[in-house]
């Protein structure tokens, strides 16, 4: 290898992720590999309920008590070394130190994840300072300046605001600046738009990828916009009840989608400036309860194409240029 | 008569199902311990807007411009401040808000609404039947086997099967509980059905079978929808004609079609290209806007939308636009300095 650096900064081997519900056991993330390659931006779409935050937070080892890992590998690629991030403490010393340092994370609810009692330049520099032995006076001084970075309006002063003073994109602003302040080489954003209005979405898009460009972090967006994606990604991984069930390049998933149910997702949303005259194709059914799992492809229930090999659980296919598949139709190489 | 002159739809129409007029909704807002008013939140500011029998009318806007205030007056969910809700009652055209007691009640039933949240429109302690019963007896069908056999068959008009009507709403999920309340508005056979943004609280892969319902739905029953929703995409697959607010006011009005490739208002154009497409082919330049929408309380003077507008002269900061139709296209309507609409002089009253 030329570089001292491995190409990607996060490997997925086999991540499971499991939920004791009662006497029930839920499967929310069942085997997933991902590679997350370094600069760039990963998006892993689905619908909700298939796994992708669950999937996020395994990352972070923030899963709530309920949850366990039961297998898999999660390694992290740094600059400072590599850390096989399932081997540690969730709390201990080197996760703590990795969380909100080298990756940090965008929650969904800007509103749910800011302190109400604080004031927002509080919130941001106890995230320096539990990082950094810096004066508090200096470390004031880079929340203003991030904050500015992020076009915040007056932030000298807004930095005195409390939460309920700033508007729903605002909110978010602040809790990208919290994210970023430590200059992390990835980021997780967890659906940071879903709960903001279109031309706000809009704004927080096109900062997230201005500050991408001039800071060089790694993304992974979640959401469940295939628009999200078409603007933002590189890659992306269409996550359905657990598993990864297509992965390749933006260009291949749009263009070229090997997958049936990443065909009829893109079948199924409407596109603006088509108009009402194509109809869109739903597809059948709903989404299986995840601790009922269908035996086999967890899509066969519901594909068009199913068949009587489905009934057992289809490997990963390349389809051609890292671009990955997991459905029986994909078995000769070339995605039908 | 002058050749020019644009005709504006009136109770003539035949084909005009509900005509708005310039329909006010505001909100006192109290303070103190008498609770004084000391303002107003003007969720739907001087509102004109006709429906044709038949069609759909789509009302885009973010969230807070007053879109769903709208839908709640049609349907008098809240009354109105002032203004004129014209409905055409066979031959008769009358204003909804000026008729008797007895009349109101015959009314309801003309109109219907679908809710946003399909969790929480169903009562959880009712099964399906009593939920489709109710409303069917108070608006006058006596037979009670003539009632049933109208469940099962609306049930079955929806795709869900007869039997379902004796199960509970915990026992659906999220698609099925809205087709349920698609089939639940329809019980007392409306013309007109309001629909609240029914597709957002759903899975993406749900929303077609629901959105397709609906299609098929109209064409059959021949309903008139107004169909809210901030979703430009969804509103544009449904509609005929697209009205697009922005603080209480509708902006612009034009057939589908011609609002994705012709739109006119600054406002439009941003919030069109602010859309995340899902192709990787044709990418327009994206315009962002600057800042958040004011409140509504205290909506800027002038044209309320020229704080965040890139094209924003000096006459738009004084004076408020008139909503007047285009040049070319009388169906068209714009609420802005820039566009060319033609002269009010002109307008036929």
């Amino acid at each position: 290898m030329s570089e001292q650096l491995n190409e990607n900064i996060l490997t997925l081997k086999g991540l499971k992720v499991q939920f004791r519900v009662g006497r029930r056991l839920v499967k929310a993330v069942n085997g997933v590999d991902l590679n997350v390659r370094r600069g760039k931006t990963l998006g892993l779409v689905g619908e909700s309920g298939c796994g992708k935050s669950v999937t996020a937070h395994a990352i972070m080892r923030l899963l709530p008590k309920a949850g366990f890992i039961p297998e898999g590998e999660v390694t992290y690629y740094s600059n400072e070394g590599t850390v096989d991030i399932l081997k540690h403490n969730p709390k201990g010393k080197t996760l703590r130190d990795l969380r909100g340092r080298q990756i940090s994370m965008i929650f969904q609810d800007p509103l749910a994840s800011l302190n109400p009692v604080y004031r927002i330049g509080d919130q941001i520099v106890e995230n320096i300072r539990q990082h950094n032995r810096v004066p508090k006076e200096a470390a004031m001084k880079r929340t203003v300046e991030m904050l500015k970075q992020l076009s915040i309006p007056q932030a000298e002063k807004r930095v005195l605001d409390y939460p309920h003073q700033f508007s729903g994109g605002m909110k978010q602003r602040v809790m990208i600046a919290m994210g970023l302040i430590n200059d992390p080489e990835l980021l997780i954003a967890d659906e940071p738009t879903t709960a903001l209005d279109v031309t706000i979405q809009a704004q927080i898009l096109e900062l997230m990828q201005d500050l991408q460009k001039k800071l060089g972090f790694t993304i992974i967006i979640i959401t469940h916009n295939m628009g999200i994606v078409a603007d933002m990604a590189d890659d992306i991984a269409v996550m359905y009840m657990g598993k990864i069930v297509e992965f390749g390049s933006k260009r291949e998933i749009f263009l070229n989608p090997a997958h049936p149910y990443t065909k009829a997702l893109l079948k199924s949303v409407p596109v603006l400036g088509s108009g009402s005259n194509s109809r869109l194709e739903p597809i059948r059914g709903n989404t299986p309860d995840p601790s009922e799992m269908p035996e086999g492809c967890t899509f066969a229930p519901r594909c068009d194409f199913a068949m009587d090999i489905c009934k057992t659980d289809p490997p990963n296919f390349d389809v051609g240029g890292g671009h990955m598949s997991r459905c029986w139709l994909c078995k000769g190489g070339n995605g039908q | 008569m002058n050749e020019k002159q644009v005709k504006l739809p009136n109770e003539h129409d035949k084909d005009v199902l509900l005509n708005i007029k310039d329909l006010k909704k505001y909100f006192p807002i109290t303070a103190g311990f008498f609770k004084k008013t000391v303002g107003h939140i003007r969720a739907v500011d001087d509102i004109s807007l006709y429906v044709k029998r038949g069609e759909t009318v789509g009302l885009v806007g973010e969230s807070g411009c007053g879109k769903t205030t709208l839908g709640k007056c049609i349907v008098r969910l809240q009354q109105p401040t002032a203004g004129a809700l014209e409905y055409r009652f066979g031959e008769k055209f009358s204003d909804m808000l000026q008729l008797s007691k007895k009349e109101k009640f015959a009314a309801h039933r003309k109109i219907q609404m679908v809710f946003q949240d399909p969790y929480s429109s169903l009562n959880p302690v009712k099964n399906i039947f009593t939920a489709f019963d109710e409303p069917m007896r108070v608006h006058g069908m006596k037979n009670p086997e003539e009632r049933k056999e109208k469940i099962a068959h609306l049930l079955e008009s929806v795709n869900l099967p007869a039997d379902y009507m004796y199960r509970y709403p915990h026992e659906f999920s999220g698609g099925q509980r809205q087709r349920i309340c698609i089939a639940r508005a329809l019980c007392v056979d409306p013309e007109l059905v309001v629909c609240d943004e029914p597709v957002s609280a759903l899975d993406v892969s749900i929303q077609a079978q629901v959105l397709n319902l609906m299609k098929d739905l109209q064409d059959k029953l021949n309903l008139t929808y107004v169909f809210i929703a901030h979703d430009l995409s969804v509103v544009e697959y449904m509609s005929d004609r697209i009205a697009v607010m922005y603080l209480g006011k509708i902006m612009e009005i034009a057939k589908s079609k011609s609002l994705y490739y012709d739109a006119r208002h600054p406002y439009t154009e941003a919030l069109l290209s602010a859309i995340p497409i899902p192709r990787i082919e044709e990418k327009k330049g994206r315009i962002i806007l600057e800042g958040d929408v004011p409140s509504p309380a205290n909506p800027p003077k002038g044209c309320r939308f020229h704080t965040r507008c890139r094209k924003c002269i000096d006459i738009c900061t004084k004076e408020e636009p008139k909503f007047l139709p285009t040049k070319d296209d009388p169906e068209h309507f714009v609420a802005c300095h820039l566009a060319e609409t033609v002269d009010p002089s002109e307008l036929e009253s």
